[in-house]
């Protein structure tokens, strides 16, 4: 009983709050660039018509929330990204696939696909708007043969580079063309794949941003335009803000499928079926 | 003469070439239903290249080889080879690495008996890479008894291994063999291993000279074992000519 008494005290003690140095690192820099962007415009070492403070482009962000003008510009952008996306990836998956498994498509399609693939997709902006115009179709179709290329070359290569011994173990263990195709090339790949679709996300604000720019009557990128006429510094850092986060949260939605369908290379769990 | 009714592999004038390098040169082998045979030999003498015909991985260039006398192409599911790497499927658990996830109830019971002949039935749903290297051998060897095949191929499938686990697969593999009644034929660079295992040792050089010896009676008694080892080892360091001789 008296042991008890003296050890209660012990177990009873409340450890502090610890926070983890490798949480808060990320942040560091972000915000030191931050208090010192907004020091210096406090201090008037930055005019705003160069550059305008952090808290005055919260402030339009607000504005322009509130005026549901950035709602509606970002929601019209979200959906040229991701039906460009859609339409890009499914292409390039699809040839990769054809490609990387027969040898007869390979000699048919592949070296067509590298020469388009050399020419720079922005450069086709001009071809586009005249065959296009500048609707939705033009933008889409851009972000498209953007996007389908990274999917399609990692696509391509993931396929080719299989394993050869998973190969002729599915061989020798007589798996239908299906079965290899599902339980041994596609989740081989898969890895590959992935770097693929994250790749082209980044293509795929870039080239939104550009078309956006140039022939738009919404989104970011026709906002960020727009504000430029007006001489509307904030509206512009806060639409370059904005196509950060978007990247960010891009970069976090691939790394999310990662971890998801690839954590077998890790922890040893996975869930493809 | 051996008896042809009681003959499961067989292999004549079997020739392989390779562009310039002929791999086997008329090749003649008789494999009897439930034999266990090792082919032994240096680098580059055709052992593994005679498994891979025998497994339809590879077809020869001329010759033909019969599997319970049907050429080969048409009896595959008779033959199952388990390789030196164990080639498991790094994104699928031990059960799926031996059903293929398949979803008949019938196949993970199966499964899971082989899982628990080779002792790993507490690790059905770990994956590969939470295994030893023993223990991954040993899902490779139940993934190869999977169809319960007549002809199991092991090529050098302890190679990897460290002493102590070699030896607990080879007893493991010799029961299993045993017991099935299988028909097996195991390559391996490693005389010791081949005596203790096999019924019968076949030495292959420069693609096509044999010699072959029959293993010890009683595979417990060290003696005859390196007795057996011995000579095999002469046989592969000899430049003579083709002969045949027996021991114990």
């Amino acid at each position: 009983m008296q042991k008890a008494a003296v050890l209660s005290p012990i177990k009873t003690k409340r450890r502090p709050i610890q926070i983890s140095w490798q949480k808060v690192l990320p942040f560091v820099i972000p915000s030191l660039i931050i208090i010192i962007w907004q020091v210096s415009s406090n201090l008037g070492w930055l005019s705003s018509s160069v550059l305008p403070s952090p808290w005055a482009v919260l402030q339009d962000g607000i504005t322009l929330t509130l005026s549901g003008e950035l709602p509606k510009n970002l929601s019209i952008s979200l959906y040229r990204a991701t039906v460009g996306l859609l339409i890009g990836g499914s292409i390039g998956f699809i040839l990769g696939f054809i490609n990387g498994l027969s040898r007869k498509c390979r000699l048919l399609f592949d070296s067509s696909i590298q020469m388009f693939r050399n020419i720079p997709h922005l450069a086709l902006i001009p071809l586009i708007i005249i065959w296009l115009g500048i609707g939705e179709s033009a933008k889409i179709s851009l972000v498209a043969i953007g996007t389908m290329f990274p999917v399609y070359i990692n696509t391509f290569h993931g396929i080719r580079s299989v394993d050869k011994e998973f190969i002729e173990m599915g061989q020798s263990y007589e798996l239908s063309r299906t079965q290899m195709f599902r339980k041994i090339i596609f989740p081989a790949a898969l890895p590959q794949i992935l770097v693929g679709i994250r790749y082209a996300l980044g293509v795929m604000w870039t080239t939104l941003i550009v078309a956006e720019t140039i022939s738009a009557s919404s989104g970011i990128g026709y906002m960020a335009n727009n504000a430029e006429d007006f001489v509307d510094m904030e509206t512009v850092i806060l639409c370059i803000v904005v196509y950060a986060v978007l990247g960010k949260i891009s970069d976090l939605v691939a790394k999310g499928f990662e971890s998801l369908l690839l954590d077998w290379q890790t922890t040893g769990r996975s869930k493809v079926q | 003469m051996t008896d042809q009714t009681n003959v499961m592999i067989n292999i004549q004038n079997i020739h392989k070439q390779y562009a310039q390098l002929t791999a086997l040169n008329q090749v003649n082998l008789t494999v009897e239903q439930g034999e266990f045979l090792a082919l032994v030999g240096m680098s580059g003498g055709g052992k593994s290249t005679l498994l891979r015909l025998i497994a339809g991985l590879e077809q020869p260039t001329s010759g033909s080889i019969k599997i319970n006398q049907v050429p080969t192409n048409d009896s595959d599911s008779l033959v199952r080879v388990m390789f030196q790497e164990d080639r498991l499927l790094p994104w699928m658990t031990v059960l799926e690495n031996l059903s293929f996830k398949s979803k008949k109830s019938a196949e993970r019971q199966r499964a899971l008996n082989l899982l628990e002949l080779v002792e790993l039935k507490d690790y059905a749903d770990h994956y590969p890479n939470q295994l030893s290297g023993g223990q991954k051998q040993r899902v490779a060897l139940a993934r190869a008894l999977m169809t319960a095949p007549k002809i199991l191929l092991l090529d050098e499938p302890l190679g990897a291994l460290d002493a102590l686990t070699r030896r607990k697969m080879q007893d493991l593999i010799l029961n299993i063999c045993e017991k099935q009644k299988l028909t097996t034929i195991l390559v391996t660079h490693d005389v010791d291993e081949a005596a203790r295992m096999a019924d019968r040792i076949v030495v292959m050089k420069q693609a096509t000279n044999f010699y072959e010896t029959i293993g010890p009676k009683d595979r417990r008694n060290p003696g005859q074992v390196g007795l057996v080892a011995d000579r095999v080892l002469s046989a592969i360091l000899d430049e003579a000519p083709v002969r045949q001789f027996q021991t114990a």
